[in-house]
């Protein structure tokens, strides 16, 4: 086998066009070689219907709803699979596709049980919309409907294979994201079905990704199961609070309830993922047990419910009188407020935390994407306002000094040193029980979903999160309050706004030099120095 | 007439001249009818000689789709990859069984013929890829295999050139996709055989991701003899007016026929000729009503249409069918034609890979309509939806198993739509008279029924 010899060095030649120009539904469009028809559309503003089609995945071209009219081709061309070339001409809504597109719809619906009355995912499936939008109003299928029971997955998966379209998306990413693959398309024909690996479940620490990536109901998670109708939701941007990672995350509330998160796209940090952690991360910021009304210790040695305006002087006085201020904050605080609690504790306090820690869970085929050890989002934040990672914080605690407790709930700490603590005030979402005796004021604060701020992840990512639900009782934001009780003390005017709070921080902190609080947007930005923030942005 | 029968004078045997000859099975009785020749000669050559003979020589395709030998070999060229050769032995078209006999009977005339194409695709690695369900031609080809290597034919060094040609043999395991090219492909590298979608073609990204010609078995022994006995004597055979399709090809014919079997003719043979003198017509006596010219899938004839009809690639097309893989399906005027209809859709709705949206459901849809029509349970809207099912099931899919099931359903009901309306009619208990929906439910009410 030998290569023909090359002739005397030729021309090299042209170097290949770095864009392709193609037409798609009348728009021009100007794309980098090698783009899938679909991808282009999408820079058109046309939105090619598909079901197997996810950008995350292999492409699989099999539901053959994308299929396009491309000028001069003898045939429709799946959107998804086909390149694009230069000076094409595709349309997308022209009769032939639609019709193509109608007996694709006609076909996925013939075994379909049409039960959306009582599907979790009506409301926001994409066999529905389609349907609604372009499929036939009645079907001509008279024959009796193919049926499947309903099978548990393991994990949080539900499989309903009646409603199944064969789409391939949950296989795809347990073999080629998750890589573990427990999921495949048994037998043929229309008997073909999801089937899991004899003995395997769907417990990877990912697992879940493949009810968000069903484009039906067939992959339902068991804990949203029957809970909540998609349009009775609220949406919220948010970051996962589950651990360091900060993955981008959508907070959905019923009547003022998180009932589920859900991922929100972000290629630079959790691409269309979230983890199993992360997924059923919200229950506590539904707990009833809050700290509602600002209580400090009357003249009788009790607790009673004072103003605020009372409370925070209350507070400011006693913080200010200490001989020495130890801070105990929580890592799962946003950036705003550590901000606004290092002020408070001043340059003769102490600042510590503490972060729950578990084993990690990466996802494989995901650039820099895991579960991370530290189980909460904002370690890296705390640690560049100046405080100091301890596993036992309160070790920190010498005889006499005041103790300002801030949304920490005292879980996994040495109690025993708070009998070092002189005066101890309490800012935070709840009081832990063993303070109640010993506290001297405390003030109720928003939990992350009640209130809008940043966290920095630990690849130095500063991210927004936003307000998802209302607080309880007369609870106010942890910004707001310590912004209060920091002019209380003479420590800087109170902020009215968080992005007064992250103007001040950016500006005291080098780290965050550059950022505004509007301009981190929505998939935030890194901090100077940091780390590459993890994957391909 | 044709093998297992004893041969019709009118036969031109050059692929089945030794069909029910064992001697013809071992390495010395192959050797001893001229084998190994052509794989000699074309070690000796250069591998574009080779890919020019069989260029030249017009051989097309016998798989079914007819593309040129040579050109295929041709895309093939030294760019210092892997490239691998797959014999599509898969043999799996309801009515055909011609590569079965080839492997049965001349298993060494196939492995020089993979051998042959081996060298010229630049090839180091073969694979004989042979359906599941061919126990002896799977045992006779390994054989074979066997006796080659023993003998030094192939090995690294093959026939004493140095040149290194390995070949395996794989077995299927029972599906029908899986003698589609690229489900071959997957099933070869254990994945599900499942068609891939293309572009990628074989020749740039086929098995293992690397350059892969892949040819059926009947092509590829036929290129050993074209090697062998040059172009200029393939092309002689034929229709002299039509260049276009030239050798012999392998026809194998089941059904209601006198003397089914297996009869090598040159192309452009007079498909009468064929049916009513090499097979003897219909048996005791009766009328021929509709032949499957090509194989399953391919569209229907009628008994007179099959009398004007040349046995090559453009005189199928000209009657508006293909040749197809050469499986020539005969059905008398005993012969229920929406029940052998229905049960040609059951086998694809049986085979459907499960892929595609509309052969996974298409397919069995098709089938579930006709079974009820067959059952007398049809309604005449149920022809006009299986005609639009089909046409949606056609040209819109990865590969064409879907076209595959639609074509025969189309044709058939074109062709003999009397004798579906004739089951439905009789259930309506006055024939002929349109109902417009099988419940009894007048339209109005029927409106959207789901």
């Amino acid at each position: 086998m030998t290569a023909p010899a090359s002739p005397a060095a030729p021309a090299s030649p042209p170097p290949p066009p770095s864009t392709v120009r193609l037409t798609i539904e009348g728009i021009p469009v100007e794309v980098p070689p090698g783009t899938s028809i679909l991808e282009a559309a999408k820079q058109a503003g046309v939105l090619v219907p598909h079901y197997c089609y996810h950008p995350g995945l292999p492409v699989a071209g099999v539901c053959r709803m994308c299929l396009v009219d491309v000028e001069k081709f003898p045939k429709l061309a799946p959107a998804c699979a086909t390149a694009v070339a230069d000076g094409q001409v595709v349309h997308v809504h022209n009769e032939k596709a639609k019709k193509a597109r109608e007996g694709v719809l006609e076909f996925l619906l013939i075994n379909h049980p049409l039960d959306c009355p009582i599907c979790d995912q009506a409301g926001e499936c994409e066999l529905q919309d389609y349907t609604f939008q372009e499929g036939r109003a009645d079907s001509r299928y008279r024959e009796p409907k193919r049926f499947n029971p309903v099978e548990d997955f393991g994990g949080d998966v539900l499989y309903v294979p009646n409603r199944c379209i064969l789409c391939t998306r949950c296989v795809r990413f347990m073999s080629d994201v998750a890589q573990d693959p427990v999921l495949n398309v048994s037998e043929r024909g229309d008997r073909a079905f999801i089937g899991k690996a004899e003995g395997h479940d769907l417990t990877h620490a990912w697992a879940g990704n493949v009810v968000d990536l069903c484009p039906v109901g067939a992959l339902l998670s068991k804990d949203f199961l029957n809970k909540a109708r998609a349009w009775e939701l609220d949406r919220s941007a948010s970051v996962c609070t589950g651990c360091s990672q900060g993955c981008n995350v959508v907070l959905e509330t019923r009547d003022n309830v998180v009932v589920r998160v859900k991922p929100r796209s972000n290629t630079a940090v959790n691409q269309y993922y979230a983890c199993e952690t992360g997924r059923l991360h919200y229950r506590w910021m539904n707990r009833r047990d809050r700290l509602e009304v600002p209580l400090v210790r009357g003249e009788a040695g009790v607790l009673v419910p004072a103003a605020w305006e009372q409370a925070i002087a209350a507070a400011a006085r006693t913080l200010a009188a200490a001989p020495r201020l130890v801070v105990l904050a929580s890592a799962g605080l946003s950036n705003e407020a550590l901000y606004l609690l290092s002020r408070i504790r001043g340059p003769g306090g102490e600042g510590v935390f503490r972060v729950e820690t578990g084993p990690e869970a990466p996802l494989a085929g995901a650039p820099d994407l895991a579960l991370r050890a530290d189980r909460a989002p904002n370690g890296r934040g705390a640690e560049l306002m100046g405080f100091a990672r301890h596993d036992q914080p309160l070790a920190a605690l010498q005889a006499g000094d005041t103790l300002l407790v801030a949304d920490h709930d005292l879980a996994g700490l040495d109690l025993a040193a708070l009998d070092r603590a002189g005066e101890i005030v309490v800012i935070g979402t709840t009081l832990p029980g063993e303070l109640v005796s010993r506290v001297a004021v405390a003030l109720p604060t928003c939990n992350v979903a009640e209130e809008e701020g940043t966290f920095t992840n630990l690849r130095g990512r500063v991210q927004r999160f936003l307000q998802a639900k209302a607080a309880p009782g007369e609870a106010r934001p942890t910004w707001s309050v310590l912004g209060d009780v920091a002019e209380a003390m003479g420590r800087g005017r109170a902020p009215m706004l968080p992005a007064d709070v992250f103007a001040a921080l950016a500006g005291d902190h080098p780290a965050f030099g550059g950022l505004t609080y509007a301009g981190l947007g929505l998939r935030g930005l890194p901090v100077l120095d940091a780390a590459p923030a993890g994957g391909t942005s | 007439m044709g093998y297992p029968h004893p041969r019709h004078p009118r036969e031109t045997p050059v692929l089945s001249e030794h069909f029910g000859d064992p001697a013809a099975r071992t390495l010395a009785g192959w050797k001893a009818r001229g084998g190994y020749q052509a794989l000699e000669q074309a070690l000796a050559m250069d591998p574009v000689a080779v890919q020019n003979v069989v260029k030249d020589s017009g051989l097309r395709g016998r798989g079914g789709a007819g593309f040129p030998a040579g050109i295929k070999w041709s895309f093939m060229k030294p760019d210092g990859k892997p490239h691998y050769l797959c014999c599509n032995g898969d043999e799996s078209e309801p009515g055909t069984f011609k590569d079965r006999e080839i492997m049965r009977w001349t298993p060494h005339a196939l492995v020089e013929g993979v051998a042959t194409a081996m060298h010229a695709i630049y090839a180091e690695t073969g694979y004989i890829y042979i359906r599941g369900e061919f126990t002896e031609p799977l045992e006779a080809v390994t054989a074979a295999v066997r006796e080659a290597y023993a003998a030094g034919i192939l090995g690294a060094n093959a026939m004493g050139t140095g040149r290194r040609l390995d070949i395996h043999v794989h077995k299927g395991a029972g599906a029908y996709i899986c003698g589609e090219e690229t489900a071959l492909m997957n099933s070869l590298e254990g994945k599900r055989g499942n068609p891939r979608i293309k572009p990628p073609f074989p020749a740039v990204a086929g098995l293992f991701g690397k350059p892969t010609t892949i040819n059926n078995v009947e092509t590829l022994t036929a290129a050993a003899h074209v090697v062998r006995r040059g172009a200029e004597w393939y092309k002689a055979m034929g229709r002299p007016d039509n260049p276009k399709s030239t050798g012999t090809k392998l026809f194998s014919v089941c059904g209601n026929v006198a003397r089914p079997g297996n009869y090598e003719v040159t192309l452009g043979f007079p498909f009468k000729d064929f049916l009513w003198e090499l097979c003897g017509g219909a048996p005791d006596g009766r009328r021929i009503k509709a032949v499957i010219p090509g194989g399953s899938s391919v569209p229907i004839l009628t008994a007179e249409e099959c009398e004007a009809v040349f046995m090559d690639y453009e005189g199928m097309a000209a009657a508006g069918t293909l040749l197809g893989s050469g499986g020539v399906i005969v059905f008398d005027d005993t012969a229920d034609m929406p029940r052998q209809i229905a049960r040609l859709a059951r086998f694809y709705a049986h085979e459907s890979c499960a892929q595609c949206s509309q052969c996974r459901e298409g397919t069995a849809w098709t089938t579930r309509i006709l079974e009820r029509i067959c059952r007398g349970e049809g309604s005449f809207e149920d022809l006009d939806t299986l005609l639009e099912i089909g046409e949606q099931m056609s040209g819109k899919t990865i590969c064409v198993l879907s076209d595959s099931c639609a074509t025969p359903v189309a044709s058939g009901l074109r062709k003999f739509r009397h004798e579906f309306e004739a089951k439905i009619g009789k259930k309506q208990g006055k024939a002929f008279v349109p109902s417009a929906y099988p419940t009894g439910l007048t339209p109005a009410a029927a409106g959207s029924a789901p």
